[in-house]
């Protein structure tokens, strides 16, 4: 009992908070005023055509995986909202670096869905964006590109440019020192930095309880000396209010933000996973009745800024514009085998000129 | 022109590249107020400031992937790993992201920098610090690894490392640091990069080395030399991509060959020489090639870190074997 009285007489040095942000709750009704850029019907719009666009463009890649004219996918179920909202906010000169799932940023950014469809269907030049050029690939690796971030964050406050690096990972990342070393240099140099996990609760098969015994995952950037946020990842219009926010906030030199994005992984990890083996059907209906699109939808059509007949025409146009993209995709020829040495260095050094002639030659035969 | 220490010469191609190219950017634990625990970054930080000449967090990975990020940015970050022992944590960042960012992005975007870092044993360093592993970098395609083993060809290797549109780990000799003086002129010339240098001709064997090692094969020459065995000296200088046209040229030119380095025996990058002989250079062949390299040991600590370094009697004796065979 003594060390008890003892600790009770220890002076608090410190107290941290994390809030949370949530505009529209699972049946698009608002749960409090919404930010000033809602009113902008447009925009609510954009963003849900993206979100559609995007749950569309999932279900083609994974037909086209199970008869075997894609590789393994990773399909963004369920979060949709997370990386559209992001890059929503994002201008272009701003850098986007993202994780493997977030097909939803690079496609508002002006990557083509045939790119996204050769990276995954096993061709480099899906990578070869043509959205902002200066954006990083998808990184496969997990974590491994917050570091990255940080590297471009002090690129552009060396410059005196103000351009925010915005890097999106995962939960499973968190855990990862990558993580924590990009996020604490970005905090000592006051880097315009936004890290962003989407928190789907699942690293494949790992539930977000094996992977932290932390509260919120956005109370790791406490550690890092900035602010973290947790946002409704169901909720686009908390998304966004919340990049802007923290991308405004980096871009006037207050330094990074981190925002946790809680939302649910309702498909499987990848076309090669099976989430039955791990969690009960039950367990993801339930969470059917939080996801992002039905929810804006419900807000868009209360507001009368979304009608049946705008439904039907975005889900043809949608149609239209994924099929026209599988078709640019299937007849893309494979490169040259020997290409694999054209972007290896700058100048090929001679041993591999040697090897590239080889191969050259080996598929002329 | 001015005798300078082998890490002189880093300080002074340094401070040279980071004149004439406001991109490139010093960083790494250590490198600013003190000057790099060996001094190779001395006096920067007062000269470029501490944005560009900036001190870490004490996080390895960190160092190599924040290099990553400025270098697509189009800096030329340096970056600093203060012993080789501790670059472990940088081989994600080096394999999965520096050596093949321009091949995944087929060019889009690439990765000009150089992470430093001291290579070797013998200066009676605590655990850790003896590392010689270059052999596991040299594996990695898309990446150069450099190792220079004079004041000379530390700053004229280092300016091309950093000019290059490539990244490239410089590996620097720490028993050389101050072992070994040279005239170097501090006049931004480089050395070519992929190219090896013959330090010595000799008609009789070719003693192919890198980095700390030419030093003990160099006086094996001598030795060799008296005994009337003329060996011609080969430093790699250069391990990714390697100048093979001047090991097979070489090899044919004496028929005997006999490699040195400090790195453990097995897989080691004297194996990798040896194979391109056998494959190419066979024919010439008077005598087996051997190696004379580390034991498949881990290194030992200061008491018996000589024992576990290849000596000048060592080298000695396998040449002069290469020499006897018949």
């Amino acid at each position: 009992m003594a060390s008890k009285r003892a600790s009770e007489e220890l002076p608090v040095i410190a107290r941290f908070e994390v809030r949370r942000r949530n505009y529209l709750a699972p049946d698009g009704s608002t749960n409090r005023p919404l930010p000033a850029f809602a009113t902008d019907a447009k925009l609510l719009v954009e963003l849900y055509r993206s979100m559609v666009l995007l749950r569309l463009f999932d279900r083609k890649a994974v037909a086209l995986q199970r008869t075997g004219r894609l590789g393994t996918y990773a399909v963004s179920l369920g979060q949709e909202a997370v990386s559209v909202g992001i890059a929503s906010a994002m201008r272009e000169e701003d850098v986007l670096l993202p994780s493997y799932r977030d097909n939803g940023a690079l496609l508002w950014r002006g990557v083509r869905l045939e790119q996204i469809l050769l990276f995954w269907g096993g061709d480099e030049r899906g990578n070869q964006f043509s959205g902002p050029v200066h954006d990083f690939p998808f990184c496969v690796p997990v974590g491994s590109q917050a570091p990255h971030a940080a590297g471009v964050a002090y690129a552009f406050t060396l410059r005196k440019q103000p351009r925010v690096a915005v890097c999106l990972f995962g939960d499973g990342a968190t855990s990862k020192g990558d993580v924590y070393e990009a996020m604490n240099f970005a905090g000592v140099h006051k880097l315009p930095a936004v890290f962003v996990a989407t928190n789907n609760q699942w690293a494949i098969s790992v539930p977000l309880r094996l992977q932290t015994g932390s509260e919120t995952l956005a109370q790791k950037a406490i550690a890092a000396g900035f602010t973290g946020e947790q946002v409704d990842g169901n909720d686009v219009v908390a998304m966004r209010a919340a990049a802007e926010d923290a991308i405004a906030a980096a871009r006037d030199g207050k330094g990074p933000r981190f925002i946790e994005a809680v939302t649910y992984r309702l498909g499987d990890h990848t076309t090669s996973d099976d989430a039955l083996r791990y969690r009960s059907a039950e367990d993801v209906q339930a969470h059917w009745k939080e996801e992002p699109i039905a929810r804006l939808r419900s807000y868009l059509v209360s507001q009368k800024m979304w009608t049946k007949a705008e439904e039907e025409q975005l889900a043809a146009e949608c149609h239209e514009r994924i099929e026209a993209a599988v078709e640019r995709y299937l007849t893309t020829a494979p490169r040259r085998p020997e290409t694999m040495f054209d972007h290896l260095y700058a100048d090929l050094p001679e041993p591999y000129a040697a090897q590239r002639h080889e191969l050259a030659g080996e598929s002329d035969a | 022109m001015p005798e300078v220490t082998l890490v002189e010469a880093i300080n002074l191609a340094l401070g040279r590249a980071m004149t004439e190219d406001h991109d490139v950017v010093v960083l790494g634990e250590d490198v600013g107020v003190n000057g790099g625990v060996f001094r190779a970054t001395a006096g920067l930080q007062r000269r470029f400031g501490a944005e560009r000449v900036l001190d870490t967090p004490l996080a390895e990975l960190l160092i190599s992937g924040l290099c990553v990020g400025m270098a697509a940015q189009g800096l030329k970050p340096v970056g600093e790993i203060q012993f080789m022992g501790f670059i472990y944590p940088c081989l994600d960042q080096l394999v999965n992201h520096a050596s093949r960012m321009r091949n995944r992005t087929q060019g889009r975007l690439t990765c000009p920098m150089v992470l430093r870092t001291p290579h070797g044993a013998g200066i009676r360093a605590p655990e850790h610090h003896s590392e010689s592993t270059e052999a596991m970098l040299a594996h990695i395609p898309g990446l150069r690894v450099v190792i220079p083993s004079s004041p000379e060809r530390a700053y004229g290797l280092l300016l091309a490392a950093i000019r290059d549109p490539d990244p490239v780990v410089f590996l620097e000799p720490t028993r050389l640091y101050r072992a070994v003086k040279g005239e170097v002129e501090d006049n931004g010339e480089a050395l070519p990069l992929d190219v090896a240098f013959i330090l010595r001709e000799g008609r009789d064997v070719t003693l192919i080395s890198w980095g700390a090692m030419l030093k003990e094969t160099m006086a094996a020459a001598d030795t060799l030399a008296d005994e009337g065995i003329a060996a011609e000296v080969v430093d790699l200088a250069t391990l990714k991509p390697y100048d093979e046209n001047t090991v097979l040229g070489s090899v044919a030119k004496t028929g005997r060959c006999v490699i040195v380095h400090e790195a453990a025996h097995t897989g080691g990058f004297g194996a990798e020489i040896a194979a391109l002989i056998a494959e190419r250079g066979l024919s010439a062949l008077l005598a087996p090639v051997t190696r004379v390299t580390g034991y498949d040991a881990i290194i030992p600590m200061a008491r018996l870190e000589q024992r576990y370094m290849p000596s000048v009697r060592r080298i000695v004796t396998a040449a002069r074997k290469a020499c006897q065979y018949n």
